[in-house]
């Protein structure tokens, strides 16, 4: 009865018996025998804030690998286990941390380049909050000294969390509190510091910058073909800065011209394909806004150009522009020069307006969630308080666009252009959500690597100010959650269909944490010409060497792979949820006591042990039979999985 | 859209002779052409966007066709044993709801003794997976009917109606499916007939004897009656075989100290009545009984219709428009509508006992006014969070048998069935299924069975064929039954109950009633279980008036005492006043004691807490969202799920089957999910030419375009108004303004 057993104990638990598994001859097909030479050094970005049991309890941490999890358990001291050029800056005793789930507690304080580390060793089983200086957004010191003659510090998380703590006043005037070290560290581009990425040297089995190859991608969607080819008018990124060096543009259009049209699209971002129908060949194009202007200027080789992108689907005479901004949005652009198609120059093209908001929108949106949501949920009025926050409205307005996008291209058949103002943030969401539904690929875990890679790292979605990695400037107004965003709408996507995804809700909240985490180099810079400047795949790792080397970690057990099935999410209110696995992950109260996905996990390990037994007999049997005449029950049948959807 | 207009105004100008001639035939010409022409003139004028579909095609070549060829006398569904039709009319046109130009389908609406049924002109279409064998997708019992709505949406209350009829008739059924009929194609007799005979049937008073069970029963030869199950208590409590009091079961248990001459002082009053106990503390903590009444912490039944009502009208969708208006609100009109907040408080309350018995080891009296209606959702739901064999198909059973329908839930009157004016209705049954539905989201594997057992078992309640929730309590049952019985006096009327789901479905259907993920209690540690069973818990049914004569022999002397106490203060609505929780400090101990709940190892076969915070509580999205076509996630919902385990587990179980034809023989934690995993894998794999979608197994997308529902309202104005200062109008790239 081992599955029961297993089900009945707490998650860190079953992890140890996991491991036991693992070691064990009996070890499952799923589990890698490779993976603990490297996962002994893993590191663990994400931080517990947890209440009265192990560390290892909270569900964000559910995929750690394990024997990063052992140390933890075994480790009882208080310094945390270092990563490679990580070193302690500063180490400070009796700080206290006022936990707004258990209170006040009293522990050791440790800052290090890479993260802030405190252990409360009063509690049983110790208490440990763990998180990379990356996540904190501001510090702040809290009032005077306090009559106990303590002074206190609030940090203000990027994470949906503040975390607040206090100490003894310093009696030596000279020396420096723990924090004033945190916030040098904290936020190293402001001080002058290089950020942790560039230090942390981990060697990891597979090269992640690899993942991505433009030309390959384009390879696998059938580009180049008849109608579409790869240009290198980019290759310096001369014709736009902000877009990749390889770009795919309609075979009848030469780089001239290109440039031409460059200039009448703001930054120079002209339509280029995104995604080609298979089958179809109607296509997903992405650009910026055309520079109209009050006077509607018009440009003959943008008409042209977008002309040449209908006819390159033979299949529809027309053309839809998604334009992602609300239409009021889009006419004040005007009066800057922007602007959007008039449907008199463009003809047989539809203009459609999606009723996005913009960034600032959507950063004072996610302020009124944190609100709502932490510390504490007020239970009275929680739906009302939710949609105050018009959070989830948002969210239902873009995976509306992306939707209608899919639509057209998969029912209707037409090419799509799509573009907001700059053609990064709105633009970014709305195509790779629609490939996400269209495209099967773009479902799996390597995948879906891909599409970040592609839709938004190399179109230039302008990573570093909206996060604001390492600076210090927390109300500088370029910040905002448009990426949380994109996630949140995946997750969503994930909720509606169980199994059409690869990857599980772990590897969604560990691509968002460790975009703040500054360990890695994927999410650093802001477009593709930044990080060949700065040399990114040579001086850091790539989030996805780590994720790649534990992908059962990852993986969502009940994966169906049905790949030309095409993905259309409902986007009612009714079927739209708070992803509380991220944003209230921080309550003690929310998490599950067993992850959701460990039952599966354990059938399948039940049924690879099984397959294995069978094996083992069947060879026993063939051995033993090998003169004899075969049996009546063939015993060689395979199970041959069964097709549950069309 | 527009294409499709033109396309449909050429096939409608082909086929005017034909129209006209049929017309003709079925001597309707006024009000018919007068419909073609308003169609015709619609099409001219229909241009540009409108909100709502204004044309509207009842006319299609098909069945143009179909009405040429000569009609078939009589269409009757498959009539039920007993059932007789009252009146029918043909040319009645069903909207397809799921379509937004408003077509239909013809055919004749009948209004039988127990339904009110559509049949279709077409040639049915395919066979439903989950079809129910007593009433189809186009059959509403008349107990299920909830409703009906005449022309401009007008409400049609019975009795008013003379010799009018609507030319629009909307039905609203309490399983939340919407008809729509329009009568103005049929003869003014028949119209006028069947739309009086349905307002008759289901609106309007009638008596016990008219519902369909009784003369259902007597035309059916069913198997033996339905016996309680017996659970052996042992020991220090007596049974009590006596009919004392009309209200209580015919078996009950009381402290073995009470002699029955104290129980006949009970008469007409609730009776304290344990339901479940743990022996061996028994007599120790008998005096240490901790009251609650419900009546002050809970809200009252008539608050629960008051919500409902306001809570149901959300999934009630006639209207694609409207109900993409009404998705903008929708999380703050949920809130108000308070249903979610009445749910949370039952089982909040519902905790608060669990932690008295647990770990304070006391008794508790919950009690109530009236004692059968509160007090059974908090009973029961206690003893499911407490007694692991509740969680299990035949458990459950047993707990509603024992708790709701021997406890004396007064079915008959709070379902309404009769449509008596002075009767309090109240969806409390539901209610209860509601808080099983939220502990069964919360831990999945600990319930044997599934959603869609709770979907089909809250439906039941509205179909007046089972004995189960027809009656007031036991004795009203046996009273009758004993009374309509067409043989002796001795032998009682036979009639189905509704645990015998052969009834209504085919085993395979009733497959789906378990969950594949169930997993049973592994057998050897019986010592185990021990420690987990419920400690004392005492249901007590207790009228204000029962304790105003003060009871003999020291029973319940220590909380007479405090009952009285209780009962002396004036009774307040408190959940009106302040509807969150009654005092923070019990909630704050709930809270306490489900967090050092949730620090201990789960144990699917141990104590189960909920949790209550916001998020927790959420809609049963199959019951509420099955019928409305722009909410179905195609090839997705939770079924997806459900395919892929029942795959993997019939998998591991072909594996078992070939390690054991090989003579080798595995410990397996499976054995008991196993068959039924594989036939309910066989279910959905032999849907799988249909798609999947997230209303399985209610509805099959057969008839559906696979394309998604887009939104018709756009939210701009909304949004811009909610918005502070000029965010909304500002440029995408920060500038130098900053923000605060």
């Amino acid at each position: 009865m081992k599955d029961v057993e297993v089900s009945a104990k707490p998650y860190w638990e079953i992890r140890v018996t996991k491991v036991a598994i693992a070691g064990s001859p009996r070890s499952t097909s799923t589990s890698r025998s490779d993976r603990s030479t490297h996962a002994a050094k893993t590191p663990y970005a994400m931080s517990s804030d947890n209440v009265s049991t192990s560390t290892e309890f909270s569900p964000e941490l559910r995929g750690r690998p394990k024997a990063a999890a052992k140390v933890l358990r075994d480790s009882n001291k208080e310094e945390p286990q270092l990563l490679p050029k990580e070193s302690v800056q500063d180490m400070a005793k009796d700080v206290t941390y006022i936990c707004p789930y258990i209170g006040a507690l009293r522990g050791t304080l440790t800052v290090t380049n890479y993260r802030l580390f405190f252990r409360c060793m009063d509690r049983e089983p110790a208490f440990v909050l763990d998180l990379p200086l990356g996540v904190v957004s501001r510090v702040e010191k809290i009032g005077g000294a306090s009559s106990r003659g303590e002074v206190s510090y609030g940090l203000v998380c990027k994470d949906i969390r503040n975390l607040r703590f206090a100490h003894k006043q310093m009696e030596d005037s000279l020396r420096k509190s723990i924090f004033e070290i945190l916030m040098k560290f904290a936020f190293p581009v402001s001080n002058g510091l290089p950020i942790f990425a560039f230090e942390y040297g981990q060697v990891y089995p597979e090269n992640g910058w690899k993942v991505y190859d433009a030309q390959a991608e384009y390879k696998r969607q059938g580009i180049p073909n008849e109608s579409w080819r790869i240009t290198k008018v980019n290759d310096h990124y001369e014709v736009c800065d902000t877009y990749p060096s390889n770009l795919v543009v309609p075979v009848n259009i030469p780089d001239e011209e290109l440039k031409r049209v460059a200039a009448f699209r703001a930054k120079g971002r002209i339509p280029v394909l995104s995604w080609i129908h298979p089958e179809s060949q109607a296509t997903v194009t992405r650009c910026s806004q055309p520079m109209v202007g009050v006077n509607g200027k018009r440009s003959k080789d943008d008409e042209k150009y977008l002309q040449a992108i209908m006819d390159a689907n033979a299949q529809s005479h027309k053309l839809f522009i998604f334009d992602a901004r609300p239409s009021v949005n889009a006419a004040a652009n005007k009066m800057k020069g922007g602007g959007y198609e008039s449907e008199d120059a463009y003809q047989n093209a539809e203009l459609v307006f999606l009723d996005i908001h913009n960034i600032h929108v959507m950063r004072e949106s996610l302020r009124k969630l944190k609100e709502v949501v932490y510390p504490n949920i007020e239970e009275s009025h929680w739906l009302s308080n939710l949609e105050s926050t018009h959070w989830l409205e948002h969210i239902k307005l873009i995976l509306a666009g992306a939707l209608r996008i899919a639509d057209k291209v998969e029912s209707g058949k037409t090419s799509v252009v799509v573009h907001c103002s700059d053609g990064w943030d709105r633009t970014a969401q709305l195509t790779s959500l629609a490939m996400l539904m269209l495209d099967g690929h773009y479902r799996t875990i390597r995948g879906f690597q891909v599409l970040l890679e592609k839709e938004w790292l190399s179109f230039g979605h302008r990573f570093q100010l909206r996060i604001g990695h390492g600076d210090k400037n927390h109300t500088d107004a370029d910040r905002s959650p448009v990426f949380l965003q994109f996630i949140d709408c995946v997750w969503q996507i994930t909720r509606q269909f169980p199994a059409a995804f690869e990857f599980n809700e772990y590897f969604l909240v560990t691509i968002l944490d460790h975009m703040y985490s500054c360990l890695f180099g994927t999410f650093m810079c802001n477009s593709e010409q930044q990080r060949v400047k700065e040399e990114l795949p040579k001086k850091t790792v790539s989030l996805w060497a780590y994720i790649n080397s534990q992908l059962e970690e990852f993986t969502n057990p009940l994966y169906v792979n049905y790949s030309n099935h095409v993905l259309f999410p409902v986007v009612s209110m009714r079927h739209l949820e708070l992803w509380v696995g991220y944003y209230i992950r921080w309550n003690p109260r929310m998490r599950p006591q067993e992850p959701v996905h460990q039952r599966y996990k354990e059938l399948l390990a039940k049924r690879a042990e099984l397959q294995k037994r069978v094996e083992e007999l069947q060879r026993d049997v063939t051995n033993r039979s090998a003169s004899s005449t075969e049996r009546a029950g063939s015993p060689t049948r395979s199970i041959t999985p069964v097709q549950t959807f069309v | 859209m527009f294409d499709g207009r033109v396309l449909l105004k050429q096939v409608i100008l082909l086929f005017w002779p034909l129209i006209s001639t049929w017309v003709q035939g079925a001597e309707k010409i006024d009000s018919c052409q007068l419909q073609v022409l308003e169609m015709l003139s619609s099409l001219g004028s229909a241009g540009g966007k409108s909100a709502k579909p204004s044309f509207v095609s009842y006319v299609t070549p098909e069945e143009i066709k179909s009405e040429k060829e000569p009609s078939r006398k009589e269409k009757h569904p498959d009539l039920l044993p007993g059932e007789v039709v009252f009146c029918s009319a043909s040319t009645v046109l069903k909207y397809t709801q799921d379509d937004l130009s408003q077509r239909g389908v013809f055919g004749v609406l009948l209004c039988t003794n127990f339904r009110v049924s559509f049949v279709s002109d077409e040639e049915p279409t395919e066979e439903m997976l989950f079809k129910n064998k007593l009433y189809g997708e186009n059959d509403i019992p008349l107990s299920c009917v909830d409703n009906i709505y005449g022309d401009k949406r007008k409400l049609i209350t019975g009795g008013l109606v003379k010799n009018k009829y609507p030319s629009k008739m909307i039905i609203h059924c309490k399983d939340l499916r919407v008809f729509q009929f329009s009568l103005s194609f049929s003869k003014e007799e028949d119209a006028k007939k069947i739309f009086q005979g349905i307002v008759h049937h289901c609106l309007e008073p009638k008596s016990l004897r008219c519902l369909f069970a009784f003369s259902y029963c007597e035309n059916t030869s069913y198997p033996g009656s339905y016996t309680v199950e017996n659970t052996s208590y042992p020991g220090s409590y007596s049974y009590c075989r006596e009919h004392l009091v009309s209200r209580l079961p015919q078996y009950f248990i009381v402290p073995k100290n009470v002699s029955d001459e104290d129980l006949t002082k009970y008469q007409g009053k609730g009776l304290p009545v344990c339901v479940g106990f743990y022996l061996s503390l028994a007599h120790n903590h008998l005096y240490s009984v901790k009251t609650e009444d419900l009546s002050d912490t809970l809200p009252t039944v008539q608050d629960i219709l008051l919500s409902y009502n306001k809570f149901k009208q959300f999934f009630l969708i006639d209207n694609t428009t409207e109900f993409w208006m009404s998705d903008m609100k929708w999380f703050s009109s949920l809130d108000n509508c308070g249903w979610l907040d009445i749910i949370r408080q039952c089982l909040q309350k519902a905790v608060e006992v669990v932690e008295s018995l647990e770990k304070e080891n006391t008794n508790v009296l919950i009690m109530e006014e009236g004692g059968s209606d509160l007090c059974c959702v908090v009973s029961s739901l206690v003893q499911l969070m407490l007694d692991p064999y509740y969680r299990t198909l035949l458990g459950f059973q047993s707990l509603v048998q024992k708790e709701w329908v021997a406890g004396g839930h007064a079915f008959l009157d709070r379902s309404n069935h009769l449509h008596l004016k002075d009767k309090v209705e109240s969806p409390v049954f539901l209610l209860f299924l509601e808080c099983v539905w939220q502990l069964q989201q919360q831990h999945g594997p600990a319930f044997q069975f599934s959603e869609t057992y709770l979907t089909v078992l809250s439906d039941s309640v509205h179909v007046p064929v089972f004995t189960t929730f027809l009656f007031n309590n036991d004795g009203h049952r046996d009273s009758l039954l004993r009374a309509e019985s067409p043989h002796t006096q001795r032998s009682p009327l036979n009639c189905p109950t509704v645990w015998d789901w052969s009834v209504q479905f085919d085993c395979k259907a009733q497959d789906l009633f378990t969950n594949p993920l169930y997993t049973e209690k592994p057998k050897q540690d019986t010592s185990v279980r021990k420690s987990y069973r419920p400690r004392h818990l005492r249901q007590l049914s207790l009228p204000s008036s029962a304790f105003k004569t003060p009871p003999k022999k020291g029973f319940f002397k220590d909380e007479a005492d405090n009952l009285k106490k209780i009962l002396g203060v004036k009774r307040l609505s408190r959940w009106m006043l302040s509807p969150s929780s009654d005092s923070p400090q019990t909630s704050s101990s709930v809270r306490e004691f489900y967090e050092a709940w949730q620090t201990k190892p789960l144990d699917y076969h141990g104590l189960l807490l909920p949790c209550l915070d916001g998020p927790s509580i959420r809609v049963w999205m199959q019951r509420y969202l099955r019928w409305i076509h722009d909410v179905q996630i195609l090839g997705g919902g939770p079924v997806a799920m459900l395919s892929k385990v029942s795959e993997i587990l019939g998998e591991v179980q072909e594996l078992q089957r070939q390690l054991d034809r090989h003579g080798c023989t595995l410990t397996s934690n499976h054995k008991g999910a196993r068959p039924r995993a594989k036939t309910a894998a066989a279910v959905i794999a032999a849907r799988s030419s249909v798609r999947l979608s997230s209303s399985f197994p209610f509805v099959t997308s057969r008839n559906w375009a696979f394309k998604p529902a887009i939104p018709t309202s756009l939210l701009q104005s909304l949004m811009v108004t909610g918005m502070p200062g000029n965010l909304a109008d500002r440029e995408d790239d920060g500038g130098p303004e900053s923000l605060v």
